[in-house]
């Protein structure tokens, strides 16, 4: 190994403090290094039966009868399950954390009724003593079905006289409902300017279409829930969630009970990335709960969590630009359509905030399709629909640098959105980073540097909004001065430590002294998902509150002990003294050991909903190699710059990171949905859906560049989800760089590389 | 249902006796019927590595094993890496280097990296990656799992 000859890790920080921007050992770091956390999985019960469920082995077909009385009859089976067993309530809206959908297409999503949409497609349930008894019983299960037609792509489901999946289903056109039946859920637009005249204004213009295939979340750990209805209708379930009160409140929604009967506790998590923000076995387990009246852990197997969970859409996107030939941008079109899946919903509208969110546009116009075909409907993942749109917008604008003669870098500089930049699709940016993550691209040794013989070079950057909602945080002083902290937020990556690290600070103490817990949905606030980047930044937000909290009603305690005014005194690093009697001095800790004789224990606790988000932008820089004869791509050099605003914990947002670069390495190299003529996945396993290993990749790189956000008390923005924006177009620019031909479909497999000279 | 078989076996350095069918993987009777669930499942096909552990010397990938070939066999799973309450030099070195986010794959890795530094000390970053392809982790990009193997290599030398 060679040592590098520049800093591999910088932070470009400005503001210091005394815990923020340490870099501690998670509170939940031991538990996971020994074996001894309880994930989902792991979850064990008094009498815990095991269910599995039976999938379609169609992509698109007719429910004409299930007969379970086989299944039923085996030795061991205890209770089988199908979509009847649901309550058919009026259908609604719902909130699902990060979307909406209609409940009618979220309970027959997770159990079918009367169609199948997509091979895998859930069909029924079964209860059994152990699982492979409950295996063997879904082999007896009796389905006939009608097999229809299928559609794989949104070309193939947009074309005229296409197979129908919902035959009920009118495209909202513009807003408006068309009456039309189609595949085509929603079409919606974002105009800013005159983009007519915008294209006629300009000296050079580009033109491309780009198709991305389907892609899964990849976390390692299945799909899991264990449930336990009691006789006294208390529902109680365990699952691996990124957020427990979506589980709460799309179970009351599912099985028409109330919230109050419910609770759901959050085991720890083997990763999520948006894809564990829907539900899928955990409604199916509480109804086999119910017909048993023992707990029913269901748990899925790596085929059905390819086959039955939610990825994310494959897309056809084309984009159109034009430039004065100074290569000030005039004009921008981004068209995009986007896989929804089986039901409506597929991550188009966000791809619309994000598709030209790094570039102060005069005239734009962005159509965005939401289409429905016969493939898992797709859930959110990291940043979802703008890794899509990135890839074509990205290559779309190299081209456009290209045709002018300027450096990539020089030509979205002279482009970039700043602060009180108006966005195609609506709002005006705050102050935001854009500028900054391009500056040190350009300054970085990567860029300056050149590249090796052989190799290619491509630079992309990518946006990623962010979002609040609701948190709760409460904390209980302890007597040694220590503090418990309770929260709602799963934490896939090290956030319980981020989150106790906004207490810390505010209360000057060690965050060794803060014990964080994430705890069920009886005992803390709503707090929304961990996803949207929002977990560090909202909950970080509420315990910043709730330390304020303690705060203040010490400050309280210690007036009352020196027999003061409140407002005489301060509280600076953990120590309470006054402004105005230098006697007048204790710490925190002493305070503590004397909280029984002064009213008791200290709580604070907040809840908020903060409207300041501050959204993040990530760039890299990528060296690639090419093998000649096989078409092999090689990353031989990877760097990830982003703008987190603060990063509290600049070791996790370093793997934040890195770890959203990799999938981007994934996606753009060799992941897809590979789909067979009858519409099945023909890769459904970690060999041959082939995510990037050890041995793929280099050394990530990583800058964090700080520019804070004013809408939050430490500047934090966000880390999660915009580091996986650039890396697909920034690769395939790189490969462009390297064999000069453009790159427009996904994933750039050897075969694609070696054909796309033809 | 399939007759149960008596498996003997020494687990984490402990004599270890259970009862399983023909049809069940070591995974399986670790996890569900002895109780070490800090072993996880990510695949139950031999391709993620997360139930990656020691047998007689060799990693395996425990759901490729059954129950019954663990007759007689020495078996090391995650929960008997630290000595006690003092971590092994792998564990604070994951620890120290955040070489986790959200861990499901974590006692894999730790079970592979132990039996390259105990082959090969002082590996190079490209024995380290090629030993560790077998074990996916989805979260990290592996660049801190690499560097933490590295440092605990380097621990082990000084200790």
């Amino acid at each position: 190994m060679t040592t590098a000859d520049y800093e591999r890790n910088m932070v470009l920080s400005s503001v210091d403090y005394k815990v923020l921007g340490t870099r501690p050992v998670r509170h939940d770091g031991a538990d996971k290094v020994t074996g001894r956390a309880i994930y989902g999985a792991d979850f064990d019960a008094s009498g815990l039966l095991h269910g599995k469920i039976l999938r379609s082995p169609h992509a698109h077909a007719k429910i004409l009868s299930i007969d379970t009385s086989k299944a039923e009859a085996l030795d061991g089976v205890k209770a089988v399950a199908t979509a009847k067993d649901f309550p058919q309530t009026g259908d609604k809206s719902i909130e699902m954390g990060e979307d909406t959908t209609k409940l009618k297409w979220l309970r027959d999503n997770i159990m079918a009724s009367d169609k199948v949409l997509y091979a895998g497609h859930a069909i029924a349930g079964v209860a059994a003593t152990n699982p492979h008894i409950a295996e063997e019983a879904l082999a007896l299960i009796e389905v006939k079905y009608e097999v229809l037609d299928s559609v794989m792509t949104t070309q193939q489901s947009m074309a005229e006289g296409a197979p129908l999946l919902h035959e009920s289903l009118t495209t909202q056109e513009l807003g408006e409902d068309s009456g039309i039946v189609s595949n085509i859920a929603d079409h919606f637009q974002h105009s800013k300017g005159d983009v007519k005249k915008g294209f006629e204004e300009a000296d050079v213009i580009v033109e491309r279409e780009y198709n991305t295939a389907m892609v899964h979340q990849g976390y390692i750990e299945p799909h899991n829930g264990t449930a336990l209805w009691s006789p006294d209708g208390r529902l109680h379930v365990w699952c691996s969630t990124q957020g427990s009160f979506v589980v709460r409140d799309s179970l009351a929604d599912l099985l028409d009970i109330p919230v109050s009967n419910i609770r759901v506790t959050p085991t720890e998590i083997g990763g999520g990335f948006g894809g564990k923000i829907p539900i899928y076995v955990e409604p199916v387990a509480a109804i086999l709960s119910k017909k048993t009246g023992t707990p029913v852990k269901i748990v899925m197997s790596r085929k059905d969590t390819f086959e039955g969970s939610g990825p994310t859409p494959g897309s056809n996107i084309k984009i159109k630009l034009g430039a004065k030939s100074d290569g000030t941008i005039t004009a921008a079109h981004a068209w995009m359509a986007m896989e929804a899946g089986g039901y409506p919903g597929s991550p188009v509208g966000a791809a619309a905030q994000c598709v030209f969110a790094a570039y102060d546009i005069e005239n734009g116009l962005i159509d965005g399709y939401d289409v429905v075909v016969n493939k898992p409907k797709t859930a959110p993942y990291r940043a979802p629909g703008a890794p899509n749109a990135a890839f074509g917008m990205e290559q779309a604008l190299n081209e456009l640098a290209d045709k002018l003669g300027m450096d990539p870098i020089e030509l979205r500089l002279k482009n970039v959105a700043e602060e009180g930049t108006r966005r195609v699709d609506g709002p005006t940016f705050r102050r935001i980073g854009a500028r900054e993550v391009l500056e040190a691209m350009r300054d970085h040794p990567h860029y300056q540097a050149a590249k090796k013989s052989g190799h290619g070079r491509g630079i992309s950057i990518g946006f990623w909004f962010n979002i609040g909602f609701d948190s709760a945080c409460n904390i209980a002083v302890n007597k040694d001065g220590s503090i418990n902290l309770t929260e709602g937020s799963t934490d896939i990556g090290g956030s319980r430590t981020s989150i106790a690290m906004h207490a810390a600070e505010v209360l000057g103490i060690a965050v060794e002294d803060v014990r964080p817990s994430v705890v069920d949905t009886d005992t803390i606030g709503f707090t929304a998902v961990t996803g949207g980047s929002r977990t560090t930044f909202a909950t970080g937000w509420a315990a910043y509150e709730a330390a304020q909290d303690v705060k203040r009603q010490s400050i309280e305690r210690a007036a009352d002990i020196w027999d003061v005014d409140a407002d005489s005194l301060d509280m600076e690093d953990g120590i309470i003294s006054s402004k105005t009697d230098s006697e007048l001095k204790m710490t925190f800790k002493e305070l503590a050991s004397q909280m029984s004789d002064t009213g008791g224990t200290i709580t604070g606790r907040a809840a908020v909903n903060p409207k300041g988000v501050g959204g993040s932008f990530a760039g890299n820089i990528v060296d690639v190699s090419i093998d000649d004869e096989t078409g092999k791509v090689s990353i031989e050099r990877f760097t990830c710059v982003q703008d987190v605003g603060k990063a509290i914990h600049p070791s996790y947002v370093e793997g934040q990171m890195q770890g959203g670069s990799v999938q981007g390495i994934g996606w753009a190299l060799n992941e897809e949905y590979f789909m067979n003529d009858q519409g099945n996945m023909a890769n459904s396993s970690l060999l041959d859906y082939r995510m990037p290993t050890s041995l793929d990749l280099p050394m990530i790189d990583t800058v964090i560049v700080e520019v804070a956000n004013p809408g939050h008390p430490f500047g934090v923005r966000g880390v999660g989800e915009a580091n996986i924006v650039p890396p697909t177009p920034a690769i395939a620019n790189a490969v462009s760089d390297a064999t000069g031909n453009i790159m427009t479909q996904l994933p750039l497999t050897p075969g694609a590389v070696l054909d796309s000279g033809k | 249902m399939p007759a149960k078989t008596h498996v003997t076996t020494t687990i984490n350095g402990e004599q270890v006796d259970f009862l399983c069918e023909p049809r069940q993987s070591l995974l399986e009777c670790l996890r569900d019927v002895i109780g070490l669930t800090g072993t996880k499942e990510g695949c139950n096909d031999g391709n993620c590595g997360a139930c990656t552990v020691n047998m007689d010397g060799r990693i395996v990938t425990s759901c490729l094993v059954l129950g019954v070939e663990a007759e007689g066999a020495n078996i090391e799973t995650i929960e008997g890496v630290a000595d006690g309450s003092n971590l092994h030099p792998l564990q604070l070195a994951f620890l120290e280097n955040a070489a986790l986010q959200c861990g499901i794959c974590t006692p894999g890795f730790i079970l592979s990296s132990k039996a390259l530094l105990e082959q090969n000390p002082n590996p190079t970053e490209h024995e380290i990656r090629f030993w560790l392809a077998n074990n996916l982790c989805r979260c990290t990009g592996y660049d801190k799992i690499v560097r933490a193997v590295q440092d605990a290599a380097k621990r082990m030398q000084e200790a």
